[in-house]
């Protein structure tokens, strides 16, 4: 049997290939086009070919950025998903309590960013917050605006209220997954409360941990908000992030040309590490 | 292996249980003598799981008393029960090796690595698995996996009772028969006592020295296969067993002489029934037809291999008769009733006819 070609099929695709291509394609491409040139404003551009990105990769304050942000990361994962792993095996499986928890445990999430940075700036002032000025009451010397420790361990207790939730929610969801044959077989066959985690809960909550590693992770690197309304990137650039950063060239200094070569970078960087978390998730699953 | 007494067991999930239907077991007295296999049968609900789960300890019993060897068990944990259980969905340790998953009870008390060895050696033998020692755990049949989570049982010889709560759901139909016969071998060979629970009727009478048949919350009638199938002590394992279960039809008695209907049928003894509802129960196997007796109107005729059988009304009522394969059905269909296959019941019970039983204990 012949096999029927109708190319209306193709109008119906169009609405999302025009999607895509405005918000998308033309924007990326336009960022192409300024990393490859130089202007003087007036709209006038010359070509610059290379430079910009050469420029960047041997300029010590991207390579600073970056490391402040994979530092960043790599700290509030060490906190966040321990923690998040911690509160979900206490949260209570059946009863009353559990709206109440995931309620409780939503909250920080459902908050928009910008505001979650202006409750922290106004909670860790020294001068009218509650934070800042209990503690410095308690006699310890805590000023986030002057001192780059302080806007680090401010930024980071942020961080770890706002998203911790995540991974609470994402491994709360792998845990009541398990049936509960499991932890009575576990206790026929006299496991501890350790093995029952290592070897029941930890398997079980492989997967969604992955997840929630890789969705931590993407967001922590690409942080801006919370940070730019706290401490704007300050004491000096102690909090400056790539994407702060990044902002400051192309917003603040109009460096269209270093911005749009900093962007593409940041982008094949956050391409690389989604493809190397997405080959792990799928070997992981060829494996099973 | 142990002799388990179960004393005036009652369990409500209920915080504070008042009537009756509260219980999800009402009252079970029964002992399970030290390495017999018995099967605990019955539909969904009627508290087999939660018995089972009582005397394993998952469950501490809301009234009532536990003891293993005579010894006060109630209050104790599963752990110190020492005792096995093999659930409906195979429970494996997903990341473990086969023998990792095998050596992890042992590991757990504390066994010198020595004899952790000897043990799973042994058991991986026993449960025809010791080619697949080192493989990964996840990767196995559900069979194979079912396998695993009685070999950690077996592990530990020491265990007081193995018990199973319908391990075979999972598992193929041919892959049933095969690990119930290594079920019933390793019985056997080793002399476990064995606590088994299902609603398939099959799995029970093969599996089981002893069939437990509960209904509602309490045990009907504890007997052996054959025993359940003759005299169904009440109307509900006449039901519940045999395919397709017994004929029960409301009577009036006078004597020797049942009245059903229009139609009289002779009764092998004088039932001493006091009152209430009378019924008599007769299987389909004793039903003989022919051209002789009470008439019937065929309704239809299944041909289910072995045998066919014969789906008829008697007096308005529904009535199943089974006849060989290489019978046929007469022009004018007539029924006898076997006197060996007749029970009379009141209010569903079985009512003794003084008769003489041969061959049935």
């Amino acid at each position: 049997m012949d096999k029927t070609w109708n190319n209306k099929a193709w109008f119906l695709v169009l609405p999302v290939l025009v999607l895509v291509a405005f918000t998308a394609v033309i924007p990326l491409m336009t960022v192409v086009n300024y990393s490859v040139q130089d202007t003087f404003g007036n709209n006038v551009f010359f070509w610059a070919g290379t430079e910009w990105f050469e420029e960047l990769l041997s300029s010590s304050r991207f390579w600073e950025a970056m490391v402040r942000n994979l530092v960043f990361s790599f700290i509030i994962l060490a906190i966040e998903v321990p923690l998040g792993i911690f509160i979900a095996l206490n949260m209570p499986k059946k009863g009353w309590g559990v709206p109440v928890c995931l309620v409780l445990m939503s909250l920080p999430l459902l908050i928009p960013w910008n505001v979650v940075g202006t409750i922290w700036q106004v909670f860790g002032r020294n001068d009218i917050g509650l934070l800042g000025y209990y503690v410095n009451a308690l006699g310890i010397d805590y000023n986030y605006v002057q001192d780059p420790f302080d806007a680090w361990v401010t930024i980071i207790v942020m961080d770890v209220w706002h998203w911790t939730s995540l991974v609470v929610l994402l491994c709360y969801a792998g845990l009541v997954s398990i049936p509960d044959a499991f932890y009575q077989a576990a206790k026929i066959d006299g496991a501890s409360r350790w093995a029952v985690f290592r070897y029941i809960q930890l398997p079980k909550m492989q997967r969604v941990l992955l997840i929630a590693v890789l969705l931590r992770f993407m967001d922590s690197f690409m942080i801006y908000t919370e940070p730019f309304v706290v401490t704007g990137g300050g004491p000096g650039n102690s909090t400056t992030f790539l994407s702060i950063d990044l902002v400051k060239t192309a917003l603040g200094q109009f460096d269209l040309g270093p911005a749009a070569a900093m962007s593409l970078v940041y982008f094949l960087i956050i391409l690389l590490l989604s493809w190397v978390f997405y080959t792990v998730m799928t070997n992981y699953d060829a494996e099973r | 292996m142990a002799r388990i007494d179960v004393n005036h067991v009652r369990h409500s999930y209920l915080p504070n249980p008042q009537k009756d239907a509260d219980f999800a077991l009402r009252e079970v007295h029964h002992i399970f003598e030290d390495g017999g296999a018995y099967a605990l049968l019955g539909p969904s609900g009627c508290g087999k799981t939660t018995l089972l789960n009582i005397i394993s300890g998952l469950l501490h019993p809301s009234h009532g008393q536990l003891l293993f060897n005579g010894r006060d068990v109630t209050n104790l944990s599963t752990q110190e029960r020492n005792i096995a259980q093999v659930f409906q969905f195979p429970v494996i340790y997903d990341t473990m090796t086969v023998y990792d998953n095998l050596a992890f009870p042992l590991r757990n008390r504390g066994v010198p690595e020595a004899d952790v060895d000897r043990k799973v050696r042994e058991t991986l033998e026993m449960i025809d698995l010791a080619s697949w020692a080192k493989k990964k755990a996840r990767g196995l049949t559900a069979d194979q996996k079912q396998k695993i989570s009685l070999g950690r049982g077996l592990v530990r010889s020491d265990v007081n009772a193995i018990l199973f709560d319908e391990p075979l759901t999972v598992i193929d139909p041919h892959m049933k028969w095969v690990l119930r016969s290594q079920l019933k071998q390793l019985h056997r060979r080793f002399g476990y006592t064995m606590v088994y629970v299902t609603h398939d009727q099959t799995e029970a009478l093969t599996f089981a020295d002893q069939v437990v048949v509960m209904y509602d919350g309490g045990i009907v009638q504890i007997g052996t296969p054959a025993e359940l199938f003759e005299r169904p002590r009440h109307t509900f394992v006449g039901y519940f067993i045999g395919s397709p279960g017994m004929n029960v039809m409301p009577v009036a008695i006078d004597g020797k002489t049942a009245t059903l209907g229009s139609q009289r049928i002779e009764l092998p003894g004088a039932p001493k029934a006091g009152g209430g509802a009378i019924e008599l129960g007769i299987r389909p196997e004793y039903v003989r037809l022919g051209r002789d007796g009470m008439a019937v109107s065929i309704s239809k005729v299944e041909d289910v291999g072995r045998h066919k059988v014969v789906r008829a009304k008697l007096e308005g009522r529904d009535i199943a008769a089974v006849i060989g394969e290489d019978e046929t059905v007469p022009a004018e269909p007539k029924v006898r009733f076997d006197p060996a296959g007749i029970n009379i019941y009141a209010d569903s019970w079985l009512v003794d006819m003084g008769r003489v039983e041969m061959g049935v204990a």
